[in-house]
């Protein structure tokens, strides 16, 4: 049996993401290739991820910035030699992976949180209040994996062979014509050691500078509740739940959050979960670890300063 | 231009859904249904292009069991011209769902279709990239922002890293995330005018799709509870614990 993960790149290595997705892949049982797809893709830092066969390098001037047309095509033309098609449940992988899966006349399984066998796997749905086994009849899998799920496969120490693959045609369907990338020297949401994210109570998205100082002191990455997304407050990138991020740092620090269902279904897997709200009945206060009650206001900066204090004693 | 917008019905947002006891599945006898929030806003934007002299007809249409049509009556009164409900009492799932919608897009002929990025029940996230796939046509998938002019789509979509701008030419699929609009409500004199709007019921079979799940849902059960914690007085005693139980500040 092979499996065949589609990987993402972060400068010349493989993204953290997918490398949860090579280890998810690696629970099938069976050999694992990895393809990559870009133009001048160097595929150095792919080939010593470990626990991989084969990296599949598709290298093409209109893969500089590959659509969800292209990359499945791709896939198809590979698809003959493999039994499982995998890749991490990011943006990337969520646009690509149900079109070749239509394509090649699969249903998929979004979002895995656990490979049972090679056709058995778990994942939730309803927000994350209900967790399913899911069996798939298909002669070929397609899966996208809960990134948080599956600890990163070793991203050094392997040395597998490296080939190109030849390249469908473009489909000439769609063209990138921009991106406004979100800058932040904080850490990355979805793979921070410490999250702290704002809700509605925010009351703006001034207010969120609080946070940016809390989060500063902690090293964090800053998140959001939808209720602040939809209220303006801060872009979508920031949001943590069932149809933005799903989160699972060691903690995560809720402020003026209320806890609504899909809230939780992005965060609940987390440590260590603080919840700071002055409604002392707010659901979050049911799934965290330590509650504090009160003006967000006067209890952030206070915070941010008793950490300040904390470190420099 | 006529414009296709899939709507599904699930089980309403705010719903606390309970798993049944046998683990076969999640009780949704008598739970508030609403229609899917994503597909609420594929709706508003069908209606806005409308409004904006782009779009000249929106054709509503869900899948599923009879009572789907209380779903496409809301999207007639939110401002769909007609509906169409694939009426069927099978289990649907996205690939058998992409299937039946290609199939009425055949028939129907539209430039665009618009609908939800994921439903909120299933949480699959499937369905308009399979529908693209299965037309050929180009997709534009968790867009924020949208503009049609000269027979061209300029669409922003939300990605992890930020928002990326793509062109895509007619005909499209465009699914719709939470910031592309605000979606209206139906005023009493439109919900009144949609229930003498044209409804047509038709079966899988009219439409010649196969649509026997392919993914058995074995077992669904209810996940690992979290227990709630503790409150604690002041922001010292907070970072006291976080250092000592909590283990997670050094």
């Amino acid at each position: 049996m092979t499996v065949l993960v589609l990987a993402e790149l972060d400068g010349g290595a493989v993204a953290k993401a997918s490398l949860s997705a090579v280890a998810a892949a690696g629970k099938l049982g069976g050999d694992v290739d990895i393809l990559v797809v870009g133009s001048g893709v160097d595929a150095a830092g792919a080939a010593r991820v470990v626990g991989i066969r084969k990296v599949l390098v598709a290298d093409a001037p209109h893969l500089a910035h590959p659509s969800a047309e292209d990359v499945a095509a791709l896939l198809v033309a590979l698809a003959p030699t493999y039994d499982h098609l995998v890749a991490a449940s990011t943006s990337f992988g969520k646009n690509v992976m149900p079109r070749a899966a239509a394509l090649l006349d699969i249903a998929q399984v979004s979002d895995v949180v656990e490979v049972l066998g090679p056709d058995r796997f778990k994942r939730y749905i309803y927000a994350g209040n209900a967790l399913a086994t899911v069996v798939s009849t298909d002669p070929k899998r397609v899966l996208t994996v809960r990134t948080t799920a599956f600890a990163p496969a070793a991203a050094e120490g392997g040395s597998a062979e490296v080939g190109k693959v030849e390249v469908p045609a473009a489909s000439g369907l769609s063209a990138f014509v921009g991106q406004e990338v979100s800058k932040s020297e904080r850490p990355e949401l979805t793979s921070a050691r410490i999250v702290v994210s704002g809700g509605r109570g925010m009351g703006s998205g001034e207010n969120f500078k609080l946070l940016d100082a809390l989060a500063d002191q902690l090293g964090a990455a800053v998140g959001a509740s939808r209720a602040a997304v939809d209220a303006g407050f801060v872009p979508n990138d920031y949001q943590v739940g069932q149809t933005g991020k799903i989160v699972a740092p060691d903690l995560y620090v809720a402020v003026g959050i209320s806890g609504a269902i899909q809230h939780l279904a992005g965060m609940k897997d987390s440590k260590v979960i603080v919840a700071i709200n002055k409604d002392e009945e707010a659901p979050m206060f049911q799934v965290a670890d330590y509650g504090l009650v009160g003006d967000l206001f006067k209890i952030v900066p206070e915070l941010t300063e008793e950490l300040k204090r904390a470190k420099s004693s | 231009m006529k414009v296709l917008v899939p709507v599904k019905r699930v089980v309403d947002y705010n719903v606390k859904i309970r798993v049944k006891a046998d683990k076969s599945g999640v009780d949704v006898a008598n739970v508030k249904m609403s229609m899917n929030p994503f597909d609420e806003i594929a709706c508003e934007q069908a209606i806005r292009l409308k409004e904006a002299g782009v779009a000249t007809e929106i054709v509503a249409v869900s899948a599923g069991e009879p009572k789907a049509q209380e779903t496409l009556r809301t999207a007639l009164a939110m401002g769909a011209d007609r509906a169409i409900l694939i009426e069927s009492a099978d289990e649907l799932q996205p690939l058998a769902v992409a299937k039946l919608l290609a199939a009425v897009v055949r028939k129907e002929e539209p430039q665009l279709v618009v609908m939800g990025k994921q439903a909120i029940d299933d949480d699959s996230n499937q369905t308009g990239q399979m529908l693209a796939a299965l037309l050929g046509w180009p997709q534009a998938t968790f867009v924020s922002r949208l503009k049609i002019e000269g027979g061209k789509i300029e669409a922003s979509r939300e990605v992890d890293e930020g928002l990326e701008t793509i062109s895509l030419s007619l005909p499209a699929v465009v699914t719709a995330d939470l910031r592309l609009n605000e979606p209206r409500y139906a005023s009493l004199p439109n919900i009144m005018k949609a229930k003498k709007k044209p409804l047509d019921v038709i079966k899988p079979a009219d439409l010649g799709v196969d649509v026997a799940p392919r993914l058995q849902y074995v077992q669904v059960e209810e996940p690992a509870a979290r227990k709630a914690g503790v409150k604690v007085g002041s922001v010292q005693e907070l970072v006291q614990k976080l250092k000592s139980e909590g283990g997670v500040l050094a």
